[in-house]
């Protein structure tokens, strides 16, 4: 991942570390509030793609990196809504259908970049979202207001405690009035939504160019994290702080020329993350209903 | 049978409607496809080629999904099983190559996927972590260790560059020709697919397995024991992943780098589905992808669309496909914890 932009000086900025951490904050975000709703959204990955795709199109046609944004937004928006239309109203597997989301990003937005740009593999520079203030930019202002209102919006409104039961208990959600499908549609679109958002930062946020595979695995790490911060969005943003951590540590420990290879420094947090599943357990955060296709006749 | 025709009809239907939306022009596309990965004797092997991790990695996910555990960790146990073969490859230096480094190198493969998987699948029955979660975690551990490993214990003597020595010739697998890419993991590859028909619908072990993933609570009401055949299954699935990775490695590259893993691990789900996780019905998907794989090399020196199309071919068929099975997929119980179906 391009990393070297964090390193500074030999020292590691924590407003770098945050910029890093933006995209994965935003897609483990919107991953919660899916997951809240008993759906597990595989095709997160595939939100990202298709987000940072149309960002970065969007902004070279307009120059306006915002309006990129919003196009990343809208992005992952249709593609969480086609998930949700295989997984959630036709009862379809969600690993099998968010496997085929992602192949269907993967796809698209390569075909779309090599008929545009041909077969070169080359970095693409886009202008990027406006800096103040050092480096600090609207969306990362905007992220730690996201994370409070995912869990205000979860534990504190009546639809966010109706997403709840949707992931817990859909009969009971439905035998009192609601729609779970509805529900966990929307909880869907959140999490597309936010994945667009993350892969548009990517583009015009974090390093202002596109390259085909920017997103590296982002959407998986923020699956993973999701379980890791146990369904709670400030333990899943602390979560996902610190695989961002250990991945701009790795430079500092290459420099210091210490004897940890910087690999076990990278895989730490998914072995902490794994660490922590044994322990804990399925436990009893886990959305009693996550992954299970919900049938109203059933 | 009549859905298995439908299927390949279908999937030619989406390949045409596809270059279409690409821009292709159908006819042409199409023949030019058929050329690149049936032409000659060379394009049919690079089809081969390309067809035999995938079918090894489809295998793996067939046994697994069908004992209802969803490993989506065949990247992972790709990787690890190359690792272990490389491994053993550095072990064996000492002594004169030859096909006993093969044969050695590629069981170490094997235990390498299989003991990654059963990790997951002994985490999944003992202390309910999600195989779908733990895999995905192990996927990423498993490409730090790839690059630890090619930097680190098994770097090459000579250079700066991080990957392992080349395998000498006379240990990788045996080529059929030598202008040609084809090499003995085909064979393997469809033994193996034989050996699984064999084990899920010919014996005791396979019909209990394939009972705990059509119902695991049903399963063990009836004391059979799903945690084990579970378990098994994840080592199973992951051993064949862990082989395609060294029939790969041993086959094609010859030397292990950072660029290694290819998405073999992944796309065996996809075509596993289309071939009705049936570990025969997953021949004509594999070599179907195999043939676009290859084909669409060609296709890609005439038009802008390359391998991507393969990609939107499959995503488009997967869908396709699930969304006209609806309410035939019963196999899919449970996903979360050991009984919390409800």
């Amino acid at each position: 991942m391009a990393l070297e932009k964090i390193r500074c000086g030999g020292r590691i900025e924590l407003v770098n570390l945050l910029r890093y951490a933006v995209p994965l904050v935003l897609a483990s975000t919107g991953e919660t509030v899916g997951q809240k709703s008993g759906v597990i959204n595989i095709g997160l990955e595939g939100c990202l793609m298709v987000g940072a795709y149309a960002a970065m199109a969007i902004t070279l046609d307009t120059k306006n990196p915002f309006l990129g944004c919003l196009a990343g937004i809208l992005a992952g928006l249709v593609l969480s809504l086609l998930f949700a239309w295989f997984t959630v109203w036709r009862s379809q597997d969600q690993v099998v259908v968010g496997t085929a989301i992602n192949l269907l990003a993967t796809g698209l937005t390569l075909a779309l970049f090599q008929s545009r740009f041909g077969q070169s593999g080359s970095l693409l520079s886009l202008p990027s979202l406006p800096q103040f203030g050092g480096k600090w930019d609207v969306v990362m202002l905007i992220v730690p207001l996201l994370v409070f209102l995912a869990w205000a919006t979860i534990s504190k409104t009546t639809w966010g405690l109706a997403l709840r039961a949707a992931g817990e208990a859909p009969k009971a959600v439905e035998a009192a009035g609601f729609s779970a499908l509805k529900l966990r549609t929307q909880g869907l679109a959140v999490s597309g939504a936010l994945g667009g958002l993350a892969g548009a930062y990517l583009t015009v946020g974090l390093t202002g160019s596109y390259a085909p595979g920017i997103t590296a695995g982002r959407g998986f790490v923020a699956i993973a994290m999701v379980t890791f911060g146990r369904w709670r969005p400030f333990w899943v943003a602390m979560a996902t702080l610190l695989v961002g951590f250990a991945d701009s540590l790795q430079y500092e420990l290459q420099a210091a020329g210490l004897p940890v290879p910087y690999q076990f420094l990278k895989a730490l947090p998914y072995v902490v993350a794994l660490t922590v599943l044994i322990i804990v357990g399925s436990g009893k955060d886990v959305p009693q209903s996550l992954g299970q296709p919900f049938r109203r006749n059933s | 049978m009549i859905r298995a025709l439908l299927t390949a009809f279908g999937l030619v239907v989406v390949l045409a409607l596809t270059l279409a939306c690409f821009g292709v022009s159908v006819g042409p596309g199409l023949q030019l496809l058929a050329e690149g990965a049936f032409g000659d004797k060379f394009a049919v092997a690079r089809t081969l080629v390309k067809a035999t991790p995938l079918l090894l990695t489809a295998l793996g996910m067939t046994v697994a999904w069908k004992t209802g555990v969803y490993n989506i960790g065949g990247e992972g146990q790709y990787i690890v099983g190359a690792v272990f073969a490389a491994a053993i490859g550095k072990l064996l230096l000492p002594t004169p190559p030859g096909p006993i480094w093969t044969v050695l190198m590629l069981i170490a493969g094997i235990i390498g996927g299989a003991s990654y998987a059963a990790l997951a699948g002994w985490l999944f029955v003992r202390r309910g972590v999600e195989i779908v979660i733990s895999t995905i975690l192990l996927n990423f551990i498993a490409i730090q260790f790839l690059g630890w490993a090619v930097e680190g214990p098994l770097k090459e003597k000579a250079g700066q560059v991080p990957q392992t020595d080349s395998i000498p010739d006379s240990a990788m697998l045996v080529k059929f020709d030598r202008q040609m890419d084809l090499h003995a993991g085909v064979v393997l590859a469809l033994l193996a697919a034989v050996a699984v028909y064999l084990l899920m619908y010919r014996t005791r072990l396979g019909f209990l397995m394939r009972v705990t993933g059509d119902n695991r609570r049903a399963a063990r009401a009836n004391q059979i024991p799903a945690d084990r055949l579970q378990v098994v299954a994840m080592a199973i699935s992951g051993g064949l992943c862990g082989l395609a990775g060294g029939v790969q490695y041993l086959g094609i590259v010859g030397r292990l780098g950072t660029t290694f893993p290819e998405q073999w691990g992944f796309l065996g789900i996809p075509v596993a589905l289309l071939g009705g996780f049936h570990p025969l019905g997953v021949i004509p998907a594999v070599v179907y992808f195999g043939a676009l794989f290859a084909g669409s090399d060609q296709l890609s020196r005439f038009t802008p669309a390359g391998t991507s199309l393969v990609y939107v071919i499959q995503a488009v068929a997967v869908l396709g496909f699930v969304a006209m099975s609806t309410a035939k997929w019963r196999w899919r119980k449970s996903v979360v914890g050991a009984e919390s179906n409800s």
